[in-house]
């Protein structure tokens, strides 16, 4: 089964092609067997003469972009965009969540919507449909709303995944905070899954993990890719028997967004490092996943500087405090392992009722997934995606922003000027606020 | 991609612009090295063919034929557009393009505006529409003109409002020359104030250059350049003063200032021509540095000034761009930013700088510069990798800081010394259109806008309280 892939603004084109370049890489090794075969299937169609060519419509106001991505994945001699899978208009959305949702979005919703369809009909079975955007500018996070609209509206049963991508919490653009706070109020009710890379956060892997001096936007991207592709490969639930899962997103979405008041998933892998010296490390799986278990609880992204004295709370102090004792509760968590020996990896350790919410059991609450196959030139992987508190205080400061520049009703004509007033300002806090109150109460 | 037009108003507008489109030349000569009209040329520039009977409007992708100015040259006497028609540049403007008469505005923003502004509003709002109809995607107008004279500022501001009429969702971009408090010009407070009132309505951004502060640049530059040091020599094509390279041969007296005007355009055109890795389009200057309707003056700052000819020198250079940035001896007009309270900032990198050296400064710049309580991070960010003439990088700073109303303030007391004396008045009032209560309401319009400045300045330095949450009920 196939995913769709939309690409949506700067970000979202800036992202894609990183994502489809690590997956390409995967679906040349497995050239005979049928791990190279299910990606092939799930992310590229074959032309005649065997070319792969992304399942994907890129998207953007503006033509720069796309046509550096188109040019640059034409390059690689691996896989390529389709000739007439593209959109771009000449003016991009100025940073105007308004501007994309309420003109660019209605204008341009037949052309995008009539891409989409070619693409999903290439499918033999569609598995859904993935969003990729950003949330800071006007692009990817209006238009991308309004695309992700269509798609719920137009694939009514067809599982939405939308990935998206938080900008640094020092400014990338001043009117990032509104932009994000409409993006997610409005997403909340259409996506099944919104699984979020934090700019800031993957910054830090590129400069403390991976040594990288300069760090450039190609730098982060890459990252983001690698830690998306590794949950969007092909792998074998446990009840599988040895038949790559079918039904990537809707697995996904049934085993983390349980509620439809808990969508915010965040992801996290390990190990990372630089390229130089991936010949001289070597994994264990015992260490990897005592790692993630404590960058889960204690909310840490990286290997570095995780916090071992975070423990999970004993039976009798379930009070759910966003402050108390830095302990990131989950709702659920998707374990993925890939790699050498992944069948002896002892995962007991995610599954302790004391990481999760007591109204949900911890075998509903835990699921994982192995791939025998390495992933990435790693020799062992191994990710976590979970719904849990992690994005609780990025969000909340995110909010918190956006409130104070509203209370002062700066920027606001801007938006007014398009069609979206005060009154969908405060809808969309209000949302956003329950969102928070839900994550935060979680015990 | 998209278009831009450049209208050029006045004596000092008509001369800015020619610079500017001597510089814009030279930019894409630099980059484009194989002749074709490509996307970023066609944001400027027609590709004309005029051996073609249609008037022969070449597209994207062929090679240059001849290149027409996306521009429309306005001035009440003859002379400079004369001039410009006459030198090297003459094949870029075609008489569609130009509008002139013979007498002059006499230094009275009333002939200007009302007498000109109705005798030629036919014909201007012709030119510009066929300007525009060149035009596949229209983003933008820039306007340049003076704020001291008669036709800048008079007809200037008249065109400024003929372009929100007809074209009102076109963005509208003015670099405004105000005069200094030595202008020889007697009457150009009343000029002035009487064009901030229409600046203050119909512009979208307007950024304010002082005569003062470019006449200090140069003499900084021109100082630097006769020190005999061998390691401070400049790269003579680099200096931001500098036209060398360009087509004009000689340089005339107000060129050197003219060309950083000119330079200021063009690196706020840069991100939305050329490629880079965080693109920045101009209708997200608007968006991004406008927080409510009427403040919308941006204090521009350039640097860096020069390069060394010695590329051997190492460079600290790119940490020092960032900081000169904010000193106000790079600003182009005079108010100092750090007495004042940021309400919003956009650096624009050119170059070869990655994001992480851009975060890397706004992180060791952000605790020196006092942001408004609503607004602490606001900074807007463009790379693009294209670098100016002459340079690796550059930096250009655009900052929405309340000090810019020590510069009205100022304009203000002038204005009110001739005001209150009745001085001049006369020739204002003779000229049919005009009344007495339009310089109340132009002094009004002023007074309320650095009484808003003023009112968001008052918060600095307090600790203002977050504005509560909303409370979910449980």
């Amino acid at each position: 089964m196939s995913i769709v892939t939309v690409q949506l603004g700067q970000c979202g084109n800036q992202v894609g092609p990183e994502l489809f370049d690590v997956i390409s890489r995967d679906a040349l090794q497995g050239e005979k067997n049928a791990f190279g075969a299910a990606v092939r299937e799930r992310f590229f169609h074959q032309t005649s003469r065997g070319e792969l060519v992304a399942r994907a419509v890129l998207v953007d106001m503006e033509p720069k972009v796309i046509n550096h991505s188109v040019s640059r994945a034409a390059k690689s001699g691996v896989w390529r965009y389709g000739d007439a899978s593209r959109f771009s208009e000449k003016q991009g959305s100025g940073n105007n969540w308004a501007n994309g949702y309420c003109v660019h979005g209605p204008r341009h919703r037949d052309v995008v919507e009539e891409l989409v369809r070619r693409e999903v009909e290439r499918c033999d079975r569609l598995a859904g449909l993935m969003a990729v955007m950003s949330v800071a500018g006007g692009t990817g996070s209006g238009v991308g709303t309004y695309v992700t609209q269509c798609l719920r509206d137009t694939y009514p049963r067809s599982f939405i995944l939308n990935h998206l991508t938080w900008p640094y919490g020092t400014g990338e653009v001043i009117v990032q905070n509104y932009n994000s706070v409409l993006t997610l109020a409005h997403l909340y009710q259409l996506s099944d899954a919104i699984l979020v890379h934090e700019n800031d956060t993957v910054h830090r892997i590129c400069s403390r993990l991976l040594n990288i001096q300069h760090i450039s936007f190609a730098d982060v991207n890459r990252v983001i890719a690698h830690q998306l592709a590794s949950v969007l490969q092909p792998a074998l639930a446990a009840d599988s028997r040895g038949v790559y899962g079918r039904n990537p997103l809707g697995e996904l979405a049934g085993a983390l967004s349980c509620h439809p008041e808990y969508k915010l998933l965040s992801v996290c892998t390990t190990p990372q490092v630089p390229s130089s010296s991936m010949a001289y490390s070597t994994f264990s799986w015992p260490s990897l996943l005592k790692h993630l278990r404590q960058m889960l609880i204690s909310n840490t992204k990286m290997e570095e500087g995780i916090d071992w004295q975070v423990r999970p709370p004993a039976g009798s102090e379930r009070t759910g405090s966003l402050l108390r004792s830095g302990f990131n509760r989950s709702l659920a968590n998707l374990l993925i392992l890939r790699g050498k020996d992944v069948y002896s990896a002892e995962t007991g350790g995610f599954e302790e009722p004391a990481l999760y919410t007591s109204w949900l059991p911890s075998e509903e609450a835990f699921s994982s997934w192995k791939s025998p196959v390495p992933f990435n030139k790693y020799e062992k992987c191994a990710t976590l995606v979970s719904n849990s508190q992690a994005l609780l205080r990025p969000l909340d400061d995110m909010v918190g922003k956006a409130w104070n520049m509203f209370a002062s009703r700066a920027y606001l004509h801007q938006y007014m000027t398009f069609g979206i007033s005060e009154e969908d300002f405060l809808d969309s806090f209000t949302s956003i606020e329950q969102v928070i109150s839900s994550y935060s109460q979680l015990h | 991609m998209t278009q831009s037009i450049v209208v050029h108003v006045g004596q000092c507008g008509n001369q800015i612009g020619c610079r500017f489109w001597d510089l814009a030349l030279r930019e894409h000569a630099h980059v484009n090295k194989e002749g074709l009209y490509d996307e970023a040329l066609g944001s400027f520039f027609r590709n004309v063919d005029s051996r073609e009977i249609n008037g022969g409007a070449c597209a994207v992708g062929g090679r240059i034929q001849q290149l027409k100015a996306r521009a429309v040259l306005v001035d009440m006497e003859e002379g400079v557009v004369n001039k410009i028609l006459q030198g090297p540049l003459r094949e870029m403007f075609d008489s569609t393009q130009l509008l002139t008469d013979v007498s002059g505005s006499g230094n009275n923003w009333a002939v200007g505006h009302m007498t000109y502004g109705s005798v030629y509003r036919e014909q201007i709002v012709d030119k510009l529409r066929k300007a525009a109809e060149h035009c596949d995607c229209l983003q933008c107008f820039f306007l340049i003109h003076s704020m001291g004279g008669g036709t800048g500022s008079g007809l200037g501001t008249k065109v400024l409002s003929l372009l929100n009429e007809e074209f009102p969702d076109v963005c509208r971009i003015v670099s405004s020359i105000y005069p200094s408090a030595e202008d020889d010009v007697v009457t150009s407070p009343y000029n002035s104030v009487l064009a901030m009132m229409e600046l203050t309505e119909h512009a979208h951004c307007v950024m304010p250059v002082e005569n003062q502060s470019l006449v200090e640049i140069v003499n900084k530059i021109k100082q630097m350049s006769h020190t005999r040091r061998p390691e401070s020599v400049i790269r003579g094509d680099s200096a931001v003063i500098s036209g060398q390279g360009g087509l004009s041969g000689t340089e005339k007296p107000f060129d050197a200032m003219n060309n950083i005007v000119a330079n200021l355009l063009l690196n706020i055109t840069s991100s939305a021509r050329f490629d880079g890795s965080l693109n920045m389009d101009l209708n997200e200057i608007a968006m991004n540095l406008v927080p409510f309707p009427r403040l919308h003056y941006l204090l521009p700052s350039l640097t860096p000034l020069y390069t060394l000819a010695d590329v051997s020198v190492p460079t600290r250079r790119l940490d020092q761009m960032f900081s000169d940035a904010f000193s106000k001896d790079h600003q182009l007009i005079r108010a100092n930013p750090k007495r004042g309270l940021y309400l919003a900032c956009a650096l624009m990198v050119r170059g070869n700088v990655q994001m992480s050296d851009l975060r890397r400064n706004i992180e060791r710049l952000k605790p020196s510069l006092p942001f408004v309580s609503w607004n602490q991070e606001g900074w807007k960010t463009g790379l693009c990798s294209v670098p100016p003439v002459g340079h690796s990088h550059s930096l250009l700073a655009l900052a929405n800081n309340t000090c810019v109303m020590s510069t009205f303030m100022e304009l203000r007391e002038r204005f009110t010394k001739l005001y209150r004396k009745k001085a001049h008045l006369h020739h204002y009032l003779h000229v049919e259109g005009m009344e007495q209560s339009l310089f109340s309401e132009a002094v009004g319009s002023l007074s309320s806008l650095i009484e808003e400045y003023h009112l968001l300045d008052a918060t600095k330095g307090k600790l203002m309280p977050d504005a509560p949450r909303l409370c979910i009920a449980r």
